[in-house]
This record gives structure tokens, sequence and C-alpha cells, in this order.
């Protein structure tokens, strides 16, 4: 398929998402507007509709709204490609992704039968009286919890991808040196390093960084004054595209939030927070399952974190609205994943009386609070927190937990990882190869966190930067290679998967750009 | 006889190329006592160079030891002038009055870094003034001499605390005491900054090694201490009196419940900046800078100066909504003792360098603006940093390069001082 028409075709992708959009209806409503302003005459009316809009930024916006669009696009845009395709091209991923999800939803379903507990029902009105009192303070609550497990954690869905195979793909050669000594056995097209220097160039030690201390290039302060001022001047200029090149350097604390929101395309129109109140309001009214597996979570997760455990409150405004927000829907158009359906009580298998469980699709598994919070380190509006939350949701987190091809999607990260590992340091690999210590097993829970809870929130914060500045997860799969090669000596010591664990164990004290500096750039090849 | 000279000799050596030390307590700082090198533990009943002693053996036993030039103690003999609640106020009210006679009414307007407090019985009737003045103010009332958060609470009637008239009765559950015992009424403050819903407060550390002149440093580790429950002035009206957990959370300031109920200071400058700009928080920072300085120069001239005296002060400070620090309190035996093991680093942190900068081996020159974390803070005047000559010279909250800086420190430090 020639250039011509797959941009044509993307832009009609585009201009078929973006019509009947909120974006739309706000700049149809200016354009009639603007027909009062002097600028704009009959006769050349086009013209002056367009530079007036042009004039009063929301050319700007638009071109925020197609920059997010065209974020989002990862396949081919092959007009004819059928709509599993485009979740995911290759049918044994699309097959395992699917038994996946029959076994979680076996589980969910299980519990509630155990427990007795619908999986949705209303709440009284007294019930709804005293949630909406405690509706700032829900960490207060203690509910009896000790029935609930989470549905799944992170080491059940390792266990999952080890034994994803490609039917196709036949590895009946002796494992040798050129094997893949690692667990994941799929053939997958991952970076290799030098491809790796050039799609992170900005990280290259000729470029200025936030997140090291001294630079041998340009003194440190001058720097950061210079980044600081270029970004308040995107910040002003409302530029998402710029934003996305400029965060690739790192972000001053002071700009991250506002730089993110501009980013990932977040407004804060009083149509979102409306939005927002009114899944305050069905939270208040149902009470969903689901909701006991969050509280739990944060309790097991956030609340023992000595960073996150403040926030414990805006954890469950955010999770308990996230679990019944539809627009979440929407991502499942690009997720290998399908939302878990079930049925109204009586009416198994009538697709009439089908509905989809959670409302969004999304169950959570334990450690999911992680990747909220975070963000509440820069944004304690709630309906703001939600928002941006949500969308780094449908564009990042969601690729962490379920399995596809994608190159941010967990397997290639985890193939990633393994791949560096083996490549570059071979010895090390061999020897935890050799004591039964995979290096997968300990980093994969790193990477589904995306490091939330294992790294100091600064450093996450500017991990996340360069997560949102290079619209791919695929760095924290170099960092996860750069932590072991900077603790490589000591785990050349160990003789067990438990010792390699606690040579791990505390990454805290890690500085993150460093780290990924020397091993993009200073690894012999 | 050769023998005995020899000896007699050598023992003097011994002592003279190691620090012995004395130390009341058993936490952290016998820890960092132990592990430094040449200081070794004094005898029983020997001598000693340093020592970290109690408030208690001071009052005791201060006045009649003798001790050489060199010899160090860890507190000022009338510390309590800056760290007993009614004598700090009194000290601040005086210095006040002081400065608006000399330099007028807008210096003195700086000092309202401290919520109004009445010694109480002794103030009472100017306190019963005040309170009338701020219909449906609540007001916290502290034991003097009490530490660890015993005996305070709320309140916002004048009947919860009849016991302390000037001319007041017997107070009830103390029937042991002789008189009603002494209490300071302090302005509760209502709009706290809060954090997730939270109330905190903060501790940072001052270390005065000289008052006269004032030389004072400030380290820039620290932490916010969490409340465990949100923050709500409705709760008073339920259990105000009596009531420690609910209203202040300013347990004892050994008591550290629960792991993770503090941030670093780090975090929580990072935090601020993320929420307010870098702008305001500097204003912030300077704003406590200002209170450490002043405090101390309002006891400046009445606590007796001893050049064998040092004190590590903890300060208590809190913020409220429009990001006003106010000062709370000042200890001068802050806690030692490790809740955790991010915090024992800390303390292990602050607690080499407070020696460091005690300087008993002699290694510093006396001019450094930073000894490890400590940053010199007030040297008989303000010290600025040295690229500029208006930022002074204080990092709280920023990133602590201690290890890096005492290499260099010390690389170059002139030969061991002769003890």
């Amino acid at each position: 398929m020639d250039e011509g028409t797959e941009l044509s075709s993307t832009i009609a992708q585009i201009v078929h998402k973006l019509s009947g959009s909120q974006l739309h209806f706000q700049m149809e409503r200016q354009a009639k507007e603007c027909l009062n302003h002097p600028s704009v005459q009959l006769e050349t009316l086009k013209e002056d509709v367009k530079q007036y809009l042009r004039k009063s930024g929301w050319e700007k916006k638009l071109q925020n709204a197609v920059y997010q669009e065209l974020n989002m696009i990862h396949t081919s845009g092959n007009p004819i490609a059928p709509p599993e395709h485009i979740k995911e091209p290759l049918t044994y991923m699309r097959k395992a992704q699917a038994s996946w999800e029959k076994r979680i939803l076996k589980s969910l379903n299980s519990m509630c039968t155990e427990l007795s507990i619908p999986l949705s029902r209303k709440r009284p009105i007294n019930e709804q009286k005293e949630l909406l009192t405690k509706w700032n303070e829900m960490g207060t609550d203690e509910p009896d919890l000790s029935h609930f497990r989470p549905v799944y954690a992170p080491k059940d869905f390792l266990e999952v991808l080890i034994n994803l195979r490609n039917p196709n793909f036949d590895n009946s050669d002796q494992p040798s040196a050129t094997s893949h000594w690692g667990l994941i056995q799929v053939p997958l097209r991952v970076k290799d390093l030098s491809e790796l220097r050039e799609f992170f160039s900005e990280l290259s030690l000729g470029y200025g960084q936030l997140g090291i201390e001294e630079s041998s290039q340009v003194p440190q302060d001058i720097f950061e004054n210079e980044h600081a001022r270029i970004g308040r001047k995107v910040l002003a200029d409302q530029d998402s595209a710029a934003a996305e090149q400029y965060i690739r350097q790192g972000s001053p604390t002071e700009l991250r939030a506002e730089l993110w929101g501009l980013i990932l395309n977040v407004t804060s129109d009083p149509e979102d927070i409306m939005y927002y109140e009114q899944l305050t309001t069905s939270v208040i009214q149902h009470d969903l399952l689901v909701d006991n597996l969050f509280y739990k979570d944060v309790k097991l997760t956030a609340s023992n974190d000595d960073y996150y455990f403040v926030f414990e409150d805006f954890l469950y405004q955010v999770l308990l609205c996230f679990s019944r927000d539809t627009t979440v829907l929407e991502h499942f158009k690009y997720n290998s994943a399908t939302p878990p359906k079930s049925y109204i009580r009586g009416n198994l298998g009538i697709e009439e009386f089908a509905v989809v469980y959670p409302p969004n699709g999304v169950i959570p598994f334990h450690g999911f609070s992680m990747y909220v919070a975070p963000l509440c380190f820069l944004y304690n509006e709630p309906p703001r927190l939600y928002s941006v939350f949500r969308e780094m949701y449908m564009r990042y987190f969601f690729r962490l937990h379920s399995i596809s091809s994608s190159s941010s999607g967990i397997v290639s990260l985890c193939l990633q990882f393994e791949t560096l590992l083996q490549t570059h340091l071979p010895q090390l690999f061999y020897h935890l190869h050799e004591i039964s210590a995979q290096p997968l097993r300990i980093a994969f829970k790193w990477m589904v966190r995306v490091f939330s809870g294992y790294l100091a929130t600064d450093q996450l914060l500017l991990l996340w930067d360069r997560i949102l500045g290079y619209n791919s997860l695929e760095i924290i799969a170099v960092l996860a290679a750069a932590v072991f090669a900077f603790r490589a000596e000591n785990l050349m010591e160990v003789t067990s998967l438990a010792a390699a664990e606690a040579v791990l164990a505390d990454l805290s004290t890690l500085k993150v750009i460093p780290l990924l500096q020397i091993f993009l750039f200073a690894t012999v090849t | 006889d050769v023998k005995d000279v020899i000896t007699h000799i050598k023992g003097a050596q011994e002592s003279r190329s190691c620090i012995r030390f004395r130390c009341s307590l058993t936490n952290t700082i016998l820890d960092v006592l132990r592990q430094r090198p040449s200081w070794v533990e004094a005898k029983e009943d020997g001598e000693w160079d340093f020592y970290w002693c109690d408030v208690a053996w001071l009052r005791e036993n201060f006045d009649h030891t003798y001790m050489d030039e060199h010899v160090r103690i860890c507190h000022f003999r009338n510390h309590y002038e800056l760290t007993r609640k009614n004598l700090m106020v009194k000290n601040l009210k005086r210095y006040r009055k002081l400065l608006e006679r000399e330099a007028g009414r807008m210096e003195a307007a700086k000092f309202d870094f401290y919520p109004s407090t009445f010694e109480l019985p002794f103030e009472y009737h100017l306190f019963v003034e005040e309170f009338k003045r701020n219909p449906g103010s609540t007001w916290i009332m502290k034991p003097v001499a009490r530490s660890q958060g015993k005996g305070i609470f709320l309140f916002r009637k004048l009947k919860d605390i009849m016991d302390w008239k000037k001319d007041g009765n017997r107070f009830e559950d103390q029937k042991d005491e002789i008189q009603v015992e002494s209490y300071v009424a302090q302005r509760y403050i209502e709009n706290p900054y809060l954090i997730g819903g939270r109330k905190f407060d903060l501790r940072v550390y001052v270390l005065v090694t000289s008052y006269t002149p004032l030389k004072a440093w400030l380290y820039r580790d620290g932490f916010a201490r969490f409340s465990n429950t949100r923050f709500s002035l409705s709760s008073i009206d339920d259990n105000y009196v009596h009531l420690t957990n609910v209203a202040i959370q300013k347990t004892a300031p050994d008591y550290d419940p629960e792991k993770g109920c503090k941030w670093q200071m780090q975090q929580l400058r990072r935090y601020l900046i993320a929420k307010h700009g870098a702008d305001i928080v500097e204003i912030l920072f300077r704003d406590m800078d200002a209170i450490f300085v002043r405090s101390l120069q309002s006891v400046q001239k009445v606590i007796i100066n001893d050049k064998h005296c040092f004190e590590l002060y903890g300060y208590d400070i809190l913020l409220d909504e429009q990001l006003k620090p106010w000062l709370i309190e000042v200890n001068a035996s802050p806690s030692l003792t490790a809740s955790s093991l991010e915090d024992y680093d800390l303390k292990c942190r602050l607690l080499e360098d407070t020696l460091h900068v005690v300087d008993m081996e002699g290694r510093l020159s006396g001019k450094e603006k930073q000894v490890g974390g400590f940053d010199l803070m007030w040297n008989d005047g303000p010290v600025y940093t040295d690229d500029s000559d208006y930022r002074t010279n204080t990092h709280l909250g920023c990133m602590n390069d201690r290890n890096k800086q005492l290499k260099q420190l010390f690389k170059c430090s002139p030969g061991q001082k002769k003890l």
C-alpha cells in the first residue's frame, strides 16, 4: 500500500475520530459566534473563519488533538484490516489473551459465588448518604476485606507469558549460545542497542538532562535555567507536540503537572468536571464487587508505601470512578484484550442481557493502585487527577497487562529486557540462569508497575517524563537491564534466587538517568 | 623509676590521641559515638573530653564541673530559655518590644511567626482579653514543663480552663501537685496546610555552637510528620478535652507508631514545588530561616554563653494554608531514637555531621560554610552562598551531598590538633 493511500486513510481515521468530539462542538460553536466579529466578511467567509479560529488559539487545540490521535495509531492503517487485527495482528497472541481473560473472569465469578456477593448492587439510601459524607476520607473505613483476594498477581501473569508460543515457530534446535536463555520464547522483533541509542538519542551525553547532577558538557545549573525557560515558553504556546519533544530531556518539577496535561491533551473544561461528578454519583449509587478489590489493593500497597500513604483517599476517589467509566471501553479497539462480559441475573448467555463488567472493562490486579499513586504528587484536584490517570492508562498502562505484539506491550518489553541482558551481560545472565534465578522473575514486577513503588518518587517522575516524551514504554525495559548491569558485581556473588532478589530489593537510591545513560551509551558493543 | 615514667607518658599519649566520650543515651547517638574513629568510651568515673548528656545531669552538675578548654558538652546551661514554652514566648515578646523601640514597627512585625501564647495562670487576664477578641477561636493548652505531648488538650470555652484562673482551685486530677501546673494557652492554627487531607508538622534541626557571637548551622535533612487521621475541626466539639490523638497528633516525640508516617524534607519540598512553583516555595523556606535566626536572636543575650557548649535543637514548624510557617516549639533534646531504617540513617548522618562541626579532632579551619549536611546559616551576621550576595546559605530540603562534601573537606584538612 503506498504512502499516499496510507496517509489518506490515516487522515480519514482521525477525522472520523474527532468529528462528534467535544472539541468539534466547541469549534463549531466558536465558528458560529465569530460570525459577529467585524473581521469576518460574507464574501470571504471560509477564509475569515479559518483565520479567526487560527488567531484565537483553536488551531493549536485542533493540532494538539490531531497529534494525540496520531500518537495512538500504531497499526499500518490498512483500510481493510478487520477490527481484531487492529487490536492485535497476531492470532496466537489473541488466542492467548482470550484464554487468559477466561481464567480471570472465572476467578472473579467464583469469588463472587463463594462470598455470595453480587457483582453489582444498588446501595440503599442511607448507605448512599453515609458514603457521600465520607467521600473525602474513604480510607478511614475499615471494611472486612479478609475474604477478598486479588484476582491475580503479576507473577500469575508472568507464568502465562512464559508459556506463550508461536505455533508457526519451530524452535527444536538444541539450546546453545545463540538461543535465547530467557523465559520469553516468542520471536518478536525488539530494538537492539544501536537502535535504542538512535531512538533515545536525546538521552545521550551530548544533550543536557534533568535528573543528572553534573554534566561534562554544560554546567548543570545553566542548563536547568535555560531548560526551564524553554519549558515555560512551550506551555505558553500550548503546543503538545513541542512539549513531547521538550520533555525528552526531563521536566522541571514546577512545570511537570502542566506539561503532562498538555502532552496528554487533558482538558479541565466544565464538561470534564461534570463528567467526573457523574462518575462519583454512580459510585455513590452503586456498589461493585471490584470496589472491594480496589480497597484491598490500596490497603496492601499504596497505604504501606512511605511516600504514597498520604494519598490513600485520592486513590479511592480515582479508582472507584475509573471502574465505572465507560469511555475507557474505547481503548479496547486497540487493546488486544476484550472487556469481560457478565449477564444480568438469570439470563446467562442471552446477549441482550450481557453487560460489560466492570463498566470500564478493566479488572484490577494486585498493585494496580500504584499506577495512580505517583500522579497524586502532581495533581490534587480529583477531576484533573482522574483525567490524567485515565489518559495515561489508555495510552500506556493497559499494555502492561495484556498479551500483545506491540513494541510497548509487556511481552516485547520482557523480551527486550532479556535480550539486552543476554547480549551485553552474558556472563551475568548465564550465572543467574545456572542458579535458577531467571532475571525476568525479578524484573517483571518492576515493569508491570512501571517502577512505581520501587524507585524514589522524583526518579520515577523523571522516568515517566521520558515515557511521555518518547511515547513508548521501551525505556522501562532498558532501565531494568541497566539496574542489573549496575548491580552486576553483587549479583555475580549470589547463589540463589532469594539472594538475587535481596540484592535488587531496594531501588530507592538509584538515579535513573545516569543509569540509563551509562547503559545506553557507555556499553561496549 | 624509668618504667613508671614510660607508663605515665604512654598513658598520657593515649589520652591525647583519642577522645574519651560519655553518653547518657543508649540510642543512635551511642552508635555514632562508638563508631567514630579514635573516640573511646570514657571509663566509669574517669575523665572525659566529650559528654552527650541529658538535661537532668546538666541541671545538677554543670555548675560544679570543671572542664578543660577542649572539653565539649551538648547543652547550654540555661537552654530552657528557648525550649520551655512559656520562656520562649516570654523571650520572643521581650525581644519584639526591644526591636520595636530600636528598629521600628516594621521590624517588630516580622515577629508574628508564633501563635498568640499566654502563660497560665500568670497571664490569665491578658489571655481572656485576647480570647474574647476572637470569638469561636480554638486554643490549645500545653503544660510548660512536660514533654512528649502529655497533658495537651484543645478547648473553645473558658469553662474548660477554669482551673487556671489566676486565683484558681486545686486541679482535681492532680492532688499531688501543690499548685496548678503552669500551662501555656496558644492559639490553635485552624487552617493548617494539608496533604492528602492530613495535617503534618515539620521537624528541622539547627545546631548552635555559640551564642556570643551567634553561630548557627541548619541541617539539610529533616522530615514532615503526618497525622494518622484526616484533619477536621468538627471532632473538637465532641471530645476536645484531654484528647491528644485527634486534635494534634503530636504524641511523644519518641513515639512513632507507624512506619511511613513521615516524609523526608526533600520529598516535601519537591511536592510543594510541584504544587506551587519554585518561587513561592523559596519564600516559604526563607521565612523559615527567619524563624530560626530570630528565635535564636531573641535568647542570645539571655543564654549563658560557654565555649564548652553546643546544642542541637529540634524545631517544630507548622505550615498553614497560606504557606506561612509557624513556630510551635523548640526542643533541646530532639528524639534520637529511630522509628525506621530510613530514620536511623537520617539521625546517624545528622549526629555524625554534628560531631564534625563540633570538631574535637581539630580538622576544620573555621571558615567553612558547609560541613556534611550542615549549612552555616548565621555567623554573627547572615551568611550568603558563594555565588551571590543575596541568597542565604541554607538548603533545607535540598539534596544532601555530604559524602562528597566531607571527602573534599577532610582531604585538605590540617593535621590533628594536639589535645
